[in-house]
């Protein structure tokens, strides 16, 4: 029984990784007592039952996070993660928000004790980072980075990028894998400060498994930061009809509005397990003039920080950042 | 001097704390114990903006303990006719700006890079024979960043090529890009001049002879810097001159009124009278500039002048500073600023990069230092070009032109205090 659930669980992984699902296969098959991975699988199958219908319909039935179809979506583009003026181009203005969105929420709370490196000592997950867009600029600023991501294509790109610079050798490190997968084992729990899922969850199949997974990871009061797309009629018009057919902003076909989700679901979702939501912040994207901007309505694009209860709890209740500074447009 | 305080500037910010910064200079270390009795013919004007700069990197402190002469007006004449502009501060409390050396800001700016040895290092005597430029989105096996090999074999790799080469510089010929450059016929003489009497000397003077601007810059009570722009073969004959000669030549060049012609005289005092009944109390006194009796030794030099502008101040990890972008005419002592203008915008644009965990040689944030800076820039070498145009000819109409243009734009504060901010940065 239990192999059969590990099996539907590695069915969204490349044909590629037929051995390693035999080896986890084995593992699993193991006595081994009650493992966390079946404790998690478990506990989804009993939310699923016990919310009925709920927001869960709106995903697919499949055990884990990963949507095979997405995968194979964004396989041929892995060598365009970093043509700054090509089909990414969008992802590498984003940046420009992001990125300041991270640091200084965090600096809010762990005080930058290494100037030029504000994010030193910190250990920071990113959660479908691709080719490592967004995980270079944070191991710049001196935080610890992993970055996962199950389309194995994208992961040797990052790889290769960062291997050039030898400020980021030792800081970013990539691994092709699920972030189920990484929570797995004693060692999968508490390991980071941060968890970082930009232009993620939009894309993600099961989004219940998806946040137990990040507060699994994340040390207790640690802050969790997610950028996504709205679910409303203008974020229909806006990011799939125009955005994708009509301007080509991003390869048609990128985006399943039946996946984005709204601020209060989202909220609702990571409330109930276990995180509190600091800020909740609307982005915009300018076609234009190629930048992004935050704005006050979050009918589009949002980002949003919670922290996870725990002992960090006290720190992070401070006011989070007000994100006034425009980007260069 | 503009690449030196771009390493400066670079090495004191905080957000760049952590990056190695390398500075290539083909010359020797300018070390200067004690400061010299005698005064160097190289001088620039540094306004209150460059200052500032200065005065941020830890520089000016050096510079005011050495040597350097704070002035507070500034005249400006006519060789053809009386038509004058006077430039002060409100009541001649602050300075205008200050005359320093170029050795003392150089010798200051090495003083402040020596304790910052951490993360900034100096190559003297460094001499580059090849770039090697990297692909914008590389493929597996091109280099990703500029490699830069030495004279003496060396190679160094950098994720930002920063080139403050000079008006000649290399970086930009190698890259290819195009440049919008002429020269002058002119050629400009420096030396330093012993006035005839102590003076207080806090008067900048500038006299536009159809040869070509004459300027007398202070230095110190009894020293002042001559800059005087003229044709080719003029400058050679003056070097040329015994010292006794040459001084006649340059109290005549100030005085003497052989350019002024019945006509323009008449017509000069027509204008004044008339913009005197429209503004009366307008205008300013016309003083006389101080009379000249020697000049210090190992001086008298001279060196050709043009125009100069890069189409493109930056590329995929390089960026172009000072005379490598821009290169004008000494006549507005405005070339040194504009090449500190360009380090405070630059290192602001990187400190906040690196803020954002950017690559440093990411385009985006270079092409806002060349849209910002060349914004600046080009107008004031536009209006400097139109100056020396305009002034370069003693033929009647331009001359009553640009005679009743002057004196209308000394009787109007407003105007003379935009053209001073616009100066002043």
């Amino acid at each position: 029984m239990y192999s059969n659930k590990v099996n539907r669980l590695m069915l969204g992984l490349n044909n590629l990784k037929a051995t390693s699902v035999s080896s986890v296969v084995r593992r699993a098959a193991a006595p081994r007592g009650l493992s966390w991975t079946t404790v998690c699988r478990e506990r989804t199958q009993r939310l699923r039952r016990s919310a009925g219908l709920g927001m869960s319909g709106a995903h697919s039935a499949s055990q884990s996070t990963l949507d095979s179809s997405e995968v194979r979506r964004f396989q041929p583009l892995a060598s365009k993660w970093w043509d700054e003026e090509g089909e990414f181009a969008a992802l590498h203005a984003m940046n420009d928000l992001r990125v300041p969105f991270v640091r200084d929420n965090l600096l809010s709370v762990h005080r930058a004790r290494h100037p030029g490196k504000p994010l030193a000592g910190l250990r920071v997950l990113d959660v479908g980072c691709g080719g490592g867009l967004l995980s270079e600029p944070l191991g710049r600023l001196g935080a610890n980075v992993l970055g996962i991501d199950p389309v194995e294509e994208s992961i040797s790109v990052a790889q290769l990028h960062s291997s050039h610079d030898p400020d980021l050798r030792d800081r970013v490190s990539y691994r092709a894998c699920t972030l189920e997968e990484l929570s797995e084992g004693e060692q999968g729990a508490a390991q980071f400060d941060a968890v970082v899922a930009s232009e993620v969850v939009e894309h993600l199949a099961d989004l219940e498994t998806f946040a137990f997974c990040c507060s699994h990871v994340l040390k207790p009061g640690g802050s969790l930061f997610i950028t996504t797309i709205n679910k409303t009629n203008l974020s229909y018009a806006l990011a799939i009809v125009v955005a994708e057919q009509l301007l080509r902003i991003v390869p048609t076909g990128t985006h399943n509005w039946e996946k984005f989700i709204s601020p209060e679901e989202l909220e609702r979702l990571l409330e109930s397990n276990g995180f509190t939501v600091q800020s909740v912040q609307g982005m915009m994207y300018s076609p234009l003039s190629g930048a992004w901007s935050w704005a006050d309505s979050t009918a589009i694009n949002y980002a949003l920080h919670a922290v996870k209860e725990g002992h960090g709890a006290e720190d992070s209740s401070s006011h989070p950042e007000e994100h006034t500074e425009t980007t260069h447009s | 001097m503009v690449g030196s305080a771009m390493a400066c500037s670079l090495g004191m910010d905080p957000n760049l704390a952590d990056k190695k910064i390398l500075l290539l200079e083909a010359g020797n270390k300018k070390v200067m114990d004690n400061v010299p009795d005698t005064y160097s013919t190289r001088v620039s004007s540094i306004s209150p903006g460059s200052a500032t700069l200065l005065s941020g990197i830890g520089a000016w402190e050096h510079i005011t303990k050495m040597r350097c002469k704070p002035y507070k007006r500034m005249q400006v004449w006519d060789g053809c006719s009386d038509a004058l502009i006077t430039f002060d501060k409100e009541d001649l409390e602050n300075e205008m700006a200050y005359i320093v050396e170029n050795d003392i800001v150089v010798v200051s700016i090495i003083r402040q890079l020596d304790t910052l040895s951490d993360n900034v290092q100096v190559k003297y005597r460094s001499k580059v024979v090849k770039y090697t430029w990297p692909m914008p989105h590389h493929a597996a096996d091109s280099v990703p960043w500029v490699r830069v090999t030495l004279a003496n074999g060396e190679t160094l790799q950098t994720k930002l090529l920063i080139g403050a080469d000079g008006p000649n510089s290399m970086v930009r010929q190698e890259l290819g890009i195009p440049t919008v450059k002429w020269n002058y016929d002119q050629s400009a003489v420096v030396a330093v001049l012993h006035l005839s009497e102590p003076t207080e000397n806090n008067v900048a003077w500038q006299r536009f002879l159809p040869t070509g601007p004459i300027a007398m810059l202070p230095l110190s009570d009894t020293h002042s810097s001559l800059v005087w722009s003229t044709s080719h073969r003029l400058a050679e004959e003056l070097l040329e001159l015994d010292e006794e000669s040459f001084v006649d030549a340059i109290n005549s060049a100030f005085w003497s009124s052989e350019n002024h012609s019945e006509l323009i005289e008449t017509a000069g005092s027509l204008f004044r009278s008339a913009l005197s009944a429209i503004m009366p109390s307008a205008g300013s006194p016309r003083q006389l500039p101080p009379s000249v009796a020697g000049i210090g030794p190992k001086s008298r030099v001279m060196f050709p002048l043009g125009m100069g502008h890069a189409s493109e101040y930056v590329r995929h990890r390089v960026a172009l500073i000072g005379d490598a972008a821009h290169r004008v005419h000494p006549l507005a002592g405005q070339g040194a600023n504009l090449g500190f203008g360009d380090v405070a915008c630059l290192t602001q644009l990187l400190s906040q990069a690196a803020f954002n965990g950017k690559d440093l040689g990411a385009i985006q944030h270079l092409l806002e230092y060349e849209t910002e800076r060349q914004r600046q820039n080009l107008p004031m070498m536009a209006a400097i070009d139109l100056m020396k145009r305009l002034y370069s000819t003693n033929v009647a109409p331009v001359v009553l032109l640009r005679t009743f243009g002057l004196q209308a734009t000394n009787m109007l504060p407003t105007l003379k205090e935009q053209i001073m901010t616009f100066a002043s940065k």
